[in-house]
């Protein structure tokens, strides 16, 4: 067994896990739930895998398939919404040259997402890029941002 | 010295986003540049508050120099120089950048019992929150009183749930104590999912212990000995600021075991939600924190009787639970003198969209809603017409502005087919369409549907399928009714509240925006100009200077024109982006 | 014993039985899709929803425990708008391909969709379209006739224990699969199959076999193990063209891979029907009567020349009991030999 693994699954033993917990921690672990780690832990604590990939697919936070680099996640919250989120999310499409249904660029350097609100209602248009919120943002700016993350 | 100046730099997220990171740390060096120790202890209070409403100014500073309070707006890194020179060191306020009369206004009829410490103290020191009474109420109850009389006093409070249903919390606690089981649990609902609420988040990124605390008591009152609080993990300040809380109430004993002496244990646990908006609920709740899939179970038996692990459950959100230690601290009168007579206290609201002062505010239950969005919220931010307000998110529904003077309490809004529910308050002006809003509320329960129960899984979805069809010109005369006729048996069928509610933003809006519907079904046109198939771009010739920022937006190709002549947009290569709208500086380009 | 009143009757039920259970001990029918009297309530079909007097919205059947002095009313024209409302939706995100559906005639769905007259479709829209992939041998999974009430997955977890498929995605994607959506690895005890409603489950080997037309229903014991399980044989033109169990059996319907899918052998060409005596090295057929006298001399002659210590007896594990133990007693008593075993044991 993996070492990491192996260090999630002491701490499910510990802190009296569920297959959520579980799945947060193989997702901190890997950037996203590779299919091996769920067999693995199935085998291991006795729970048929259908569950994990159960929950895995119905929690928005999980991803089954590795993500690009820089990770950018634009606000579809109400407030977003009526301030134009959606103009954003076109724009960032059309930029990285995304086909539809796509989310990660072919190169794996950026990955783009939605969220439903992340509660800074009052700063929109948000969009938050690697973790770091940004505010009342247009549609210029966050090109800019996103060619400043192309260069890196 | 004894009246050492006190500086508090607002980092919540909205004050972070603004760089309110930047700012404290030029803070930290000026200050060491004049030589001055920012330290609790020595001469100046440097700290970080959370929210106290009005992020649309952040980074928001106040300055207390000799009990004197100056409030700064926008302040940025390079701006800190001189105001710790001039202020800090001199007392002299830079008059340019303290805040605007629209600041005080948005201040003054609110009133604050909730949020009365978020904004003043930090809160990722219990130092603070013990310094302005907190945990004294814990005290009080440990000390003094029992469970009953805890009990008691809530239920004469008459405190309400704050996360949208406004069920008494007095007589859910009573109904969790009367139950006989050796394993209960309380829950604190922060899985705040509602699109446009951010008030739990401020709650608990501004003063943690106030619901820590809450639900201390809470457990006290119906025999807990484990907590869980179930938080999104979109929120990511709230989780860290909260974990950091609980370390510190368990270092001073308000948690673990043999509370302040006595013997009572009792313990909380963090669980972070995984993005699904459904967990809310409280049966997926207790579902996803049981581990499974955050699906629904069927009510009855109701979580106080069989809960989290079949047990005796209470689940209050967490505007609820902050309430709590300052009921017990003020009396049951005190808090009851707020509010009508039948929601009392205050009310936290999440006041945004297209209004000037977008923020976080605290006003006593009743408060009319023009109050609120003018006198508070000063009115729409641009030179429109107010439309409707959206209350209650997905499970609300659209006021207009006809009904402006209504009080906001749970009857009155659910008399006008719209709810308090958690607190979102959305505005919406003359540009906004209200089959598009509709739709949008649409999208967002059908993407958060569960799955599980028959109506909200093809129920939500075939109206959302009509609405597409409304707003793509393709709407049939038959519709509208098609619409209200799935809403009510969806409502009537559903398993969950989110089913139960999801048709509310349909109903409202054509209960008092038919003729929008009307429009788009039968002339093929939408009166707001937002619904993209419905629409035509054209430059208006006699507002055209010919300056190519239209021509340089459209990412279609679709505007022709030399510089300094007359644009031109080709319908048929415009895909209607709205980009030369937008870009245009002359009003320009006309839509309709 | 808790008393309540279900349309007007007056019931008698023990306490914590559901109000369906106590309406269907009265005889009130109410329609459910997800509901198995052995598995857990679901609540997810929403059907069985009757109004209870004082209660402000309809609720589950299936999921309320009966209480003492609850009116319970089960048909009025709303419960019956709501319920044609639930049906009609589920057929708008369904096939309806019933003509060629194996399932045509057993199917709740298609008796809904019957009682409630829906022919038009007001709901008329996007459907879920899904090929059928698995290559497992034995289940036919047709996920788009799949109407999601977990039955599946109820039987797999909590009668057999092994939790092949769950509920994935969520919402309108909502679809019941094998983890990361692979072919079906399970038993193939085909519980499943037995307990979904709709034709999304049924067995490969069954396909245009026949339906309910031109059935003959044979009741028998299963001949694979000593458990005796009682199958239904499902018999047309002298041909077992499918196996189900009755729920009133002592296995309650619930059967094994062998007993759902092995009926294969019976028409196999390769299947002895006759005896054989090997003779010169050769096979050749020959009477019961003869074999059974064949075995019976020779045994005795070989008990008289070499003791009954030479001879030996293997039962088989696909006896009953009471055949594997008049078996020994006959190899004890007749023959006098403890030279006895089956085949379990090998």
């Amino acid at each position: 067994m993996d070492k990491a693994l192996k260090k999630i699954l002491a701490d499910f033993t510990k802190n009296e896990g569920n297959i959520i917990s579980l799945l947060q921690n193989i997702q901190d672990a890997f950037g996203y739930i590779p299919e091996d780690a769920v067999y693995c832990f199935s085998k291991e604590l006795d729970i048929p895998a259908s569950r994990f990939f159960g929950i895995a697919t119905f929690y928005a936070q999980f991803h089954l398939s590795p993500r690009g680099k820089n990770i950018v996640t634009t606000c579809c919250g109400t407030a977003c919404h009526v301030k134009g989120s959606e103009r954003l999310l076109n724009g960032l499409k059309t930029e990285l040259n995304l086909p539809e249904g796509e989310h990660t660029t072919s190169d794996r350097e950026i990955t783009i997402e939605k969220v439903n609100c992340v509660g800074a209602c009052s700063i929109a248009p948000v969009v938050i890029i690697n973790k770091k919120v940004h505010g009342k943002i247009s549609a210029d700016k966050l090109m800019k941002e996103i060619r400043l993350l192309r260069k890196q | 010295m004894k009246n050492k100046p006190i500086i508090r730099i607002c980092m919540g997220t909205g004050g972070i986003a603004a760089g309110g990171t930047e700012v404290m740390k030029a803070f930290k060096k000026q200050l060491k540049r004049k030589g001055i120790k920012a330290d609790v202890k020595k001469h100046c209070l440097l700290h970080k508050v959370g929210c106290r409403g009005l992020c649309a100014k952040d980074v928001l500073v106040d300055i207390i120099v000799n009990k004197v309070k100056s409030t700064y707006q926008f302040i940025q890194p390079d701006m800190v120089q001189r105001i710790v020179d001039e202020h800090v060191i001199n007392n002299v306020p830079v008059q340019d950048w303290l805040v605007t009369d629209d600041y005080h206004q948005f201040h003054n009829k609110q009133i604050k019992v909730v949020l009365s410490d978020c904004g003043t103290i930090d809160p990722e020191e219990i130092s603070s929150y013990r310094a302005v009474g907190g945990y004294d109420a814990l005290k009080q109850v440990l000390e003094t009183g029992s469970p009953g009389d805890t009990i008691k006093t809530l239920k004469e409070s008459g405190l309400r749930g704050r996360g949208g249903a406004g069920f008494p919390t007095g007589m859910k606690w009573e109904f969790c104590k009367n139950q006989s089981s050796p394993e209960k649990y309380i829950i604190c609902n922060a899985d705040e999912g509602d699109p446009g609420a951010f008030m739990d988040r401020s709650i608990i990124e501004g003063n943690p212990h106030a619901v820590i605390e809450g639900m201390v008591i809470g457990a006290y009152a119906i025999g807990a000995h484990k907590g869980y609080v179930y938080i999104r993990a979109e929120y990511p300040l709230a989780v860290e600021r909260l974990r950091k809380a609980l370390t510190h109430a368990r270092k001073l004993k308000f948690l673990g075991k043999n509370i302040l002496g006595k013997k009572f244990n009792f313990d909380i646990k963090v669980k972070l939600g995984a993005g699904a908006f459904v967990c809310g609920e409280e049966t997926a709740l207790i579902a996803s924190i049981e581990g499974y899939r955050g699906m629904p179970r069927a009510k009855p038996p109701f979580p106080v009787y069989r809960g989290l692990w079949g047990n005796p459950t209470v689940i209050n959100n967490v505007e609820t639970l902050a309430n709590v230690s300052y009921i017990i601290r003020n009396g049951a009168e005190w808090f009851a003198s707020f509010g009508t007579e039948k929601s009392k206290g205050t009310k936290v609201f999440a006041l945004t969209g297209k209004i000037r002062n977008s923020g976080l505010i605290e006003v006593p239950m009743g408060i009319s809603l023009r109050e609120i969005i003018y006198d508070i919220g000063g009115g729409i931010d641009k030179d429109v017409a107010f439309k409707a307000v959206q209350t209650g998110g997905p499970s609300g529904g659209c006021i207009p502005a006809s009904l402006l003077n209504i009080n906001v309490d749970y009857e009155s809004l659910a008399q006008v087919g719209s709810i308090v529910g958690s607190g979102g308050m959305v505005v919406l002006d003359e540009n906004d369409c209200m089959v598009n809003i509709a739709k949008f509320f649409l999208q967002f329960t059908q993407a958060e549907s569960c799955g599980k129960c028959i109506p909200c899984r093809i129920g939500t979805k075939r109206l959302l399928e009509i609405l597409e069809r409304i707003t793509a010109g393709d709407g049939r005369d038959e519709d509208l009714e098609l619409l209200m006729n799935l809403s009510y048996d969806i409502k009537a069928s559903s398993l969950c509240g989110l089913g139960q509610t999801a048709p509310n933003p349909i109903l409202s809006t054509i209960k008092y925006f038919r003729e929008e519907y009307e429009a788009h079904i039968k002339k093929k046109k939408c009166p707001a100009g937002v619904c993209r198939d419905l629409l035509d771009y054209a430059v208006l010739a006699e507002f055209c200077t010919g300056c190519g920022a239209c021509k340089r937006v459209c990412p279609a190709g679709a505007v022709s024109g030399e510089r300094k002549q007359v644009h031109r947009i080709d319908p048929e290569l415009c895909v209607k982006c709205g980009a030369c709208f937008e870009a245009c500086k002359f009003k320009a380009i006309g839509k309709g | 014993m808790v008393n309540l009143t279900i349309d007007g009757i007056t019931v008698s039920v023990p306490e914590g039985t559901t109000i369906l259970d106590a309406a269907r001990s009265a005889d009130i029918s109410v329609p459910t899709l997800c509901h198995h009297p052995k598995l857990t309530p679901f609540g997810g079909c929403r059907l069985c929803i009757v109004n209870i007097k004082g209660v402000p919205r309809p609720v589950t059947s299936c999921t309320t425990p009966a209480e003492d002095g609850m009116e319970v009313t089960t048909r009025s024209s709303t419960l019956e708008r709501l319920r044609r409302t639930l049906v009609e939706l589920l057929l708008s995100d369904h096939p309806n391909d019933c003509m060629v559906c194996e399932q045509a005639g057993n199917c709740t769905l298609q008796e809904l969709a019957y009682f409630y007259g829906i022919r038009e479709n007001r709901f008329a829209g996007e459907r879920r379209v899904y090929t059928k992939t698995d290559n497992n041998p034995f289940l036919e999974r047709d996920m788009e006739k799949c109407i999601l009430c977990g039955k599946c997955v109820r039987v797999c977890d909590e009668i057999q224990g092994v939790g092949a498929v769950d509920f994935t995605y969520r919402g309108f994607s909502a679809k019941i699969c094998p983890p990361f959506e692979k072919d079906l690895e399970c038993e193939f005890c085909g519980q499943c199959v037995t307990v979904c409603p709709t034709g999304a489950l049924t067995g490969k080997m069954w396909r245009q076999k026949g339906r309910q037309q031109g059935i003959r229903k044979v009741h028998t014991v299963c001949p694979y193990c000593g458990c005796g399980c009682n199958l239904t044989l499902h018999v047309r033109d002298n041909e077992v063209i499918r196996v189900s169990s009755r729920e009133d059996t002592i296995n309650e319907g619930w059967l094994c891979p062998k007993g759902s899918f092995g009926y294969g052998f019976i028409a196999n060409s390769d299947r002895l029907t006759k005896p054989l005596i090997r003779e010169k090295g050769k096979l050749r057929e020959t009477t019961w009567e003869k074999a059974l006298e064949y075995i019976a001399s020779n045994s005795l002659k070989i008990k008289e020349n070499y003791g009954p210590d030479a001879i030996g007896g293997l039962a088989s594990a696909r006896c009953s009991n009471e055949e594997n133990y008049v078996f020994q007693k006959f190899m004890r008593a007749v023959i006098g030999t403890n030279n006895v075993d089956h085949c379990a044991r090998l």
